[in-house]
């Protein structure tokens, strides 16, 4: 009994947050039901028709498809792998910079593109990269034609990929600054003494040590598969350049809020949560067994 | 002497990288500043770098006028001050009791695999969006800062941090009849000053930035939170490229207003500017925190 009182104020104290999720993760959980209906708002979810996974077939049927999950997995593909092996060799070469100022300068510097909004990210790349923009001007002093970049399918997922890398490369190096400062100065003390050159010292020395935190990053970023970035491509892309730059959740959102196909956006949508949280789940674990890494 | 060249280049590479790291992220920054104080033809014409051609304030004091800007700045700025609020309270009554163990709190278990679940797996866009319209708050501020009420992520974090705590502390409070939400509040909180200050930014920057939930659930212009605002103004003419040729684009930019929006970015980026300094201290420890803990 006196034990029953002591829990009581835990409870309490989860219970508004608990409400909230509830409402607004648990219940659209639920509402994922449509994706097997025939939708319709005036009849709700109780008085809709069932359909079986005749969405779901619909979606392997239409052409469009394939090439939306072939965009947002060569997206999201190409994001992960540079994602790691840009901040990685970033980290590794700012640590080698001697000059303390100096280094807190670029610091500063590079960690401030993430901490802008996609839609401001966008506007900026529109303004250089577009038909009269800077970068264009400077092909135009080299004689060469104007490229509509963020209107060409050739170039559209290069800067997709591109300035993602770039918004993120020095915030994602982080992680690994932080790898590099945990490791032992008395190695790199005793690698001076044997005459190691200061390229030696990274290939045998930091870079090998701070793998156990890149092999970590590397699969904890799996379950990113299926994530190709919404937000960047929603404020970059325009019809011209579906072809190589829709994405799943980009198709979700024209498909359910913009040609009202509630039950076949959800279907969609409910697919890739479903497999992305399949992948989430089998990262986690990997990372449990070989890096001993738990979130809780 | 040999080696002391071969260091020199060394040294001279590194410097080599990061000059060219440090300049591509300004740059794009600069170039934007740079273009909101120049005069519309040389902005159009791609001339303007780093420094602004035929320097004028003209994009500025048509901006001025814009109510509707300020308005949707006044709108973001009351987002993030109640988004906030509601993040950070949530997320310190969550963090709290899920920091204790099975022995304390034996159903601390559940309550985890619940909120963790909600963070792993979700109904999707168009279920939330319909139970949004259902629950009757569309075009209401409560749309853009209920569903994320409970920052999955940053309860996390908190917990962590809140782990790290010497039992000790909260044994000696309870042993002089402190409560639990005493001792939450009072001897918890304060200790945990870093990973607080780290969720708060988070909570401000994500609620800053966010453009999409004002898309989807605010119809009325006079409340649309100020990236929703930006999105939908350049949104319009990028759109517009399709089918055109270069000639009509290049048209169609004359009369564009590419000075005066990029004004208005540059307005809409002084709040992070203004807190970057803290991001910066906190952030660095709050990825650490989150992503490599032991």
């Amino acid at each position: 009994m006196k034990k029953k009182r002591h829990t009581l104020p835990y409870h309490l104290m989860l219970m508004p947050g608990m409400v909230f999720l509830l409402i607004f993760s648990i219940v659209p959980m639920f509402g994922a039901v449509i994706a097997f209906q025939k939708f319709e708002p005036v009849k709700g979810i109780l008085g809709s028709q069932f359909v079986g996974l005749a969405n779901f077939k619909r979606l392997f049927l239409i052409p469009d498809s394939k090439q939306i999950i072939f965009n947002t997995v060569y997206i999201a593909v190409f994001k992960m792998l540079l994602n790691i092996i840009v901040p990685l060799f970033f980290a590794v070469v700012l640590n080698e910079c001697r000059r303390k100022i100096f280094k807190r300068c670029v610091q500063t510097i590079v960690y401030l593109p993430n901490f802008l909004s996609w839609v401001i990210v966008a506007v900026m790349l529109g303004n250089m990269f577009g038909p009269n923009g800077f970068i264009n001007s400077i092909l135009g002093m080299f004689g060469h034609e104007p490229i509509l970049f963020l209107a060409s399918n050739t170039w559209f997922r290069p800067l997709i990929i591109g300035s993602d890398v770039w918004k993120g490369f020095g915030y994602g190096a982080i992680v690994y600054l932080a790898a590099i400062m945990n490791i032992d100065t008395s190695l790199y003390e005793a690698a001076d003494i044997d005459g190691a050159s200061r390229m030696q010292k990274i290939t045998k020395i930091t870079v090998p040590l701070i793998m156990p935190t890149v092999i970590l990053m590397a699969t904890l970023s799996l379950g990113n598969v299926l994530n190709a970035g919404f937000d960047q491509i929603f404020n970059l892309y325009s019809p011209l350049v579906y072809e190589t730059g829709d994405i799943i959740d980009t198709y979700v959102y024209r498909m359910g809020l913009v040609q009202l196909q509630y039950s076949f956006g959800t279907a969609v949508g409910l697919l890739k949560s479903a497999v992305s949280f399949v992948l989430i789940v089998l990262s986690y674990k990997l990372a449990d067994r070989f890096a001993g890494y738990r979130i809780f | 002497m040999k080696k002391r060249k071969h260091i020199s280049l060394f040294d001279a590479v590194v410097w080599l990288i990061l000059i060219i790291s440090a300049a591509s992220c300004l740059f794009p920054i600069l170039n934007t500043v740079a273009i909101s104080f120049s005069d519309k033809t040389s902005a159009l014409t791609g001339k303007v770098g780093l420094i602004p051609k035929n320097f004028t304030l003209a994009a500025y004091e048509a901006l001025v006028q814009e109510t509707q800007f300020f308005r949707s700045f006044l709108n973001s700025v009351v987002r993030v001050i109640l988004g906030t609020a509601i993040n950070m309270f949530l997320s310190v009554m969550m963090a709290y009791p899920l920091s204790k163990d099975k022995t304390a709190f034996p159903s601390r278990n559940i309550y985890m695999w619940i909120v963790v679940f909600t963070m792993l797996f979700s109904g999707g866009l168009i279920p939330t969006f319909l139970l949004i319209n259902q629950l009757k708050l569309m075009d209401t501020i409560w749309a853009l800062v209920l569903p994320g009420a409970v920052p999955v992520f940053s309860v996390i974090i908190l917990m962590n941090f809140f782990k790290g705590i010497p039992k000790g502390l909260e044994e000696a409070a309870a042993m002089d009849g402190a409560s639990p939400w005493y001792i939450m509040w009072r001897i918890f909180v304060p200790l945990a000053k870093p990973a607080i200050a780290t969720i708060a930014l988070f909570a401000i920057v994500n609620h800053w930035n966010a453009f999409f939930d004002g898309k989807i659930y605010i119809n009325s212009p006079e409340k649309l939170p100020l990236q929703t605002y930006i999105q939908s103004l350049t949104a319009d003419t990028s759109r517009r490229y399709a089918n055109m040729t270069y000639d009509q684009i290049l048209r169609q930019q004359q009369l564009s207003t590419l000075t005066f929006n990029s004004a208005k970015i540059v307005v809409s980026m002084i709040p992070i500017l203004a807190i970057y300094p803290f991001l910066q201290k906190y952030f660095v420890s709050g990825i650490v925190m989150g992503a490599v803990k032991e």
